[in-house]
């Protein structure tokens, strides 16, 4: 804003579009496949088997993600000097500590900490 | 006069009464009265002097990235003298019930005392201190002439000091949490803290976080858009690199905290089962959550310091800074690591042995990278030409003593050793050791050094001695003592002893602490001093130190507009390489100069913020429903105001700068 008129970044917006129709297009189709084939699985109940059903419902979705990001948000790995796509990197790369680390954390404590119905009863039962 | 009546509710006044003001505590009578005469006497003197047009115009509204630095840490000094009274407090209190006596505070009191002071010390000193200094150095390291969004940084300043408002006012009416500084459920539950203390504690953190989320996105855009021409990444100073690792991790983490308060709120206010112990909840999903902001927290306030000292160091030996692209890695390294160890604030919660062996080791292996940014100060001392002044003497207490925080905290983080110190007076220690020896010595550090170029005369250097060696001394008096009695058992947050075994280590540590009371105050006198010898102490050169980076190259104070011509950078540590190529200040051809306008937005929507928040915490809706579309409705407002910015004309450049080249010559003539 104030000093960025001498700033050596502006040049490295020009000649990125933000997408041609084209691109929406591919992005658009390609949104869609991904979405028909989860709910053709699961409607017509095609696998016959619930893990793989859910196994592919979820790679489908990431995949969905990504198109999501890279069609439309325009996240490539030139956009803004890179910074967009490190950036989203880093949002992943925590995210994922995050989630895994909690659900690994809180599986144990729960195992752990968080005696069962029946145990509770065992203890309360005891002579 | 008995307990205030919580439980009640009026459509206007909701949960406010007469008897909410703790008139039963003689200590916060004794305070109020103090605050009250002092408050008065402060406010008639700025009537009395017509301060008040110039504080507004030139303070509050100002959108100056240097000035809003500045306030920050006079907001930190303020709540440190609040925070280390209550220290003080705390330490009477032990000294005095430990040797036998009954104490002065009732275990009530004392919980409250604890919590504040552990909540204001991080949120309200330790932050403000950082941020301010972040704020005051890193726009002139990198050569730019503002921050990127001017005004959501005045905005941001407001925000912290609207949540310090709601924590001062606690103290006076109605009452603040007993929790403990993070406010674990179920305690902080409604059931067993029914009171209006934790809603302080929520909203004032809710206010204060969202100022600095924004201040962090804010500088994160700084640095990653407005960095002088010539300034890679690999030429910036270390502190810049520290600040774009620190604010990162601010708007990576600071809205994990938000979301738990949040939940937290809800399970208070509106009788949701998040943390609770029945219908499902889990109070241990809140200290998983708040871990995972609380962890990288420390990082976030020791960060910057390690940037600090990586500024000081190669300054005052004369030398570069050994290790440029370790110390930049080894910074990178930690804001990733600190995010994968928040486990060891909790082994004994009841996670099983692979669990805490894998958050024991990311914690161990933390701190390799520490230990390299030790070893590189160490070797760019080694052979330098080192000047003691004040600023090396807090480096070097800074480096001794936090390498011994650095060991207890590995010891610590040991699982079977934390099941017998985890919650004693060593871990007490243990933090007090890398906070004081590290973020305090190092704010300390960095005040000293940056002082003459925010103001334009240096701090004197006696009293800044005094002062250091008085922090120094009362530290290691303080918390060595604790260290002991952790290990012999003694758990924290205690107000009564059985056994007067442990008299005499409270005593040791009530010494320190009084010792440390006297670094304060050396502080204060230091800088009431050089204000009255200003003229003595006075910087014309803008360079006092013979530094090494670009703050150096501008006058002291700077211009509003920082740098005339934005500097060119051909190399690391910039202002050191132009002086060693000779290089002559630009004395004409100046051209506009595109500035943002001050504005009073950010205060009066903090302003409004404040008593929304006072109006959650007391269950006045009409009020808070009132204060809320207002806030709204003036943001949405402000957003129309395209009156923003104008252009520095060259003449006026001219004049400053003109101004500049005469004090210059009068000093070359005097030598």
């Amino acid at each position: 804003m104030t000093a960025s008129a001498h700033s050596n970044h502006e040049d490295g917006h020009h000649g990125e579009g933000h997408g041609s129709f084209k691109s929406y297009m591919i992005g658009f189709v390609l949104s869609v496949v991904l979405t028909v084939i989860p709910f053709y699985l699961v409607m017509g109940d095609i696998l016959g088997n619930a893990i793989w059903t859910v196994a592919i419902v979820f790679a489908l979705g990431a995949t969905q993600m990504i198109v999501h990001i890279y069609y439309f948000l325009h996240v490539t790995s030139q956009a803004e000097e890179g910074w967009l796509a490190m950036s989203i990197g880093f949002t992943v790369l925590l995210v994922v500590i995050v989630m895994t680390g909690s659900i690994w954390v809180m599986f144990n404590l729960q195992e752990n900490m968080m005696p069962g119905h029946e145990q509770i009863e065992q203890i309360r039962s005891l002579p | 006069m008995a307990a205030a009546d919580y439980s009640r509710w009026d459509p206007v006044f909701g949960k406010l009464g007469w008897d909410i003001f703790p008139l039963n505590e003689p200590v916060v009578v004794a305070t109020f009265v103090g605050v009250a005469v002092g408050g008065t006497a402060l406010l008639a003197a700025l009537t009395y002097f017509r301060l008040w047009g110039y504080l507004w115009k030139e303070w509050f509204t100002s959108i100056d990235h240097k000035k809003i630095g500045i306030m920050y840490m006079v907001l930190a000094i303020v709540m440190l003298v609040r925070g280390f009274a209550d220290a003080l407090l705390m330490r009477i209190q032990q000294a005095w019930t430990a040797s036998g006596g009954a104490g002065y505070l009732d275990a009530h009191h004392y919980d409250q005392i604890f919590t504040a002071h552990g909540m204001i010390m991080i949120f309200f000193v330790a932050m403000p201190f950082v941020t301010g200094l972040m704020n005051f150095v890193m726009p002139l390291q990198i050569g730019a002439r503002d921050v990127a969004f001017p005004f959501l940084n005045n905005f941001s300043f407001w925000l912290t000091t609207s949540g310090a408002v709601l924590v001062m006012i606690s103290l006076f009416v109605g009452e603040f949490a007993t929790t403990g500084w993070l406010a674990y459920p179920p305690l902080s539950g409604i059931e067993f803290s029914p009171s209006v203390g934790v809603d302080y504690y929520i909203w004032a953190l809710q206010i204060a976080g969202i100022g600095t989320t924004l201040s962090g996105i804010n500088l994160v855009v700084t640095i990653v858009k407005v960095r002088a021409p010539g300034m890679t990444y690999m030429r910036m100073p270390v502190f810049c690199w520290t600040t774009l690792c620190t604010n990162i991790l601010i708007v990576a983490t600071f809205p994990i905290l938000t979301a738990t308060l949040a939940l937290l709120t809800l399970d208070r206010y509106a009788g949701t089962h998040f943390f609770t112990n029945d219908l499902g909840g889990s109070p241990m999903m809140y200290v998983n959550l708040i871990w995972i902001w609380g962890h990288p927290e420390v990082y976030i306030l020791t960060l910057p310091i390690f940037g600090v000292f990586s500024e000081v160091v190669p300054t005052f030996t004369g030398k570069r800074l050994f290790g440029y692209t370790s110390m930049v890695y080894a910074t990178a390294v930690i804001t990733i690591l600190s995010y994968i160890v928040w486990l060891h604030h909790f082994f004994t919660m009841g996670a099983g042995a692979d669990v805490n062996s894998f958050f024991g080791i990311t914690t161990m292996v933390i701190s390799i990278p520490t230990g390299a940014k030790i070893f590189n100060w160490l070797f760019t001392l080694y052979k330098g030409r080192i000047r003691f002044e004040v600023p090396m003497m807090w480096t070097i207490g800074f480096m001794l003593t936090f390498v011994i925080g650095g060991m207890t905290g590995v010891l610590l983080a040991v699982p079977p050793a934390d099941f017998v110190l985890h919650n004693s007076l060593f871990l007490v220690a243990h933090f007090h050791n890398v906070i004081i020896g590290g973020v305090v010595f190092g704010i300390f550090a960095a005040m000293t050094y940056w002082f003459p170029k925010a103001f334009g005369f240096r701090l004197a250097p006696f009293w800044g001695k005094v002062s250091f060696w008085c922090w120094l001394i009362g530290f290691y008096l303080a918390f060595m003592p604790l260290y002991v009695l952790g290990l012999m058992g003694v758990t924290r947050r205690l107000s009564q002893f059985e056994d007067t075994i442990y008299a005499g280590y409270f005593f040791v540590a009530l010494i320190g602490a009084l010792f440390i009371a006297a670094g304060i105050g050396a502080f204060l006198l230091q800088i009431f001093v050089s204000i009255r010898d200003r003229e003595a102490l006075k910087d014309t050169t803008g360079d006092p130190w013979n530094g090494r980076t670009l703050e150096w190259s501008t006058s002291s104070p700077p211009p509003y507009y920082n740098f005339a011509f934005t500097p060119r950078v051909h190399q690391i540590d910039a202002w050191w390489h132009m002086k060693a190529e000779g290089f002559k200040r630009p004395l004409e051809n100046f051209e506009p100069i595109h500035m943002p306008k001050y504005t009073s937005t950010g205060v009066i929507l903090s302003g409004i913020l404040t008593v929304m928040g006072f109006a959650l915490v007391w269950h006045i809706w009409w009020l808070a429903a009132v204060t809320f579309i207002i806030t709204i409705a003036y943001s949405i407002d402000h957003t129309f105001n395209y009156d923003r910015d104008y252009y520095v004309q060259p003449d006026e450049v001219a004049e400053i700068e003109g101004n500049r080249t005469k004090l210059l010559a009068a000093e070359g003539a005097a030598q």
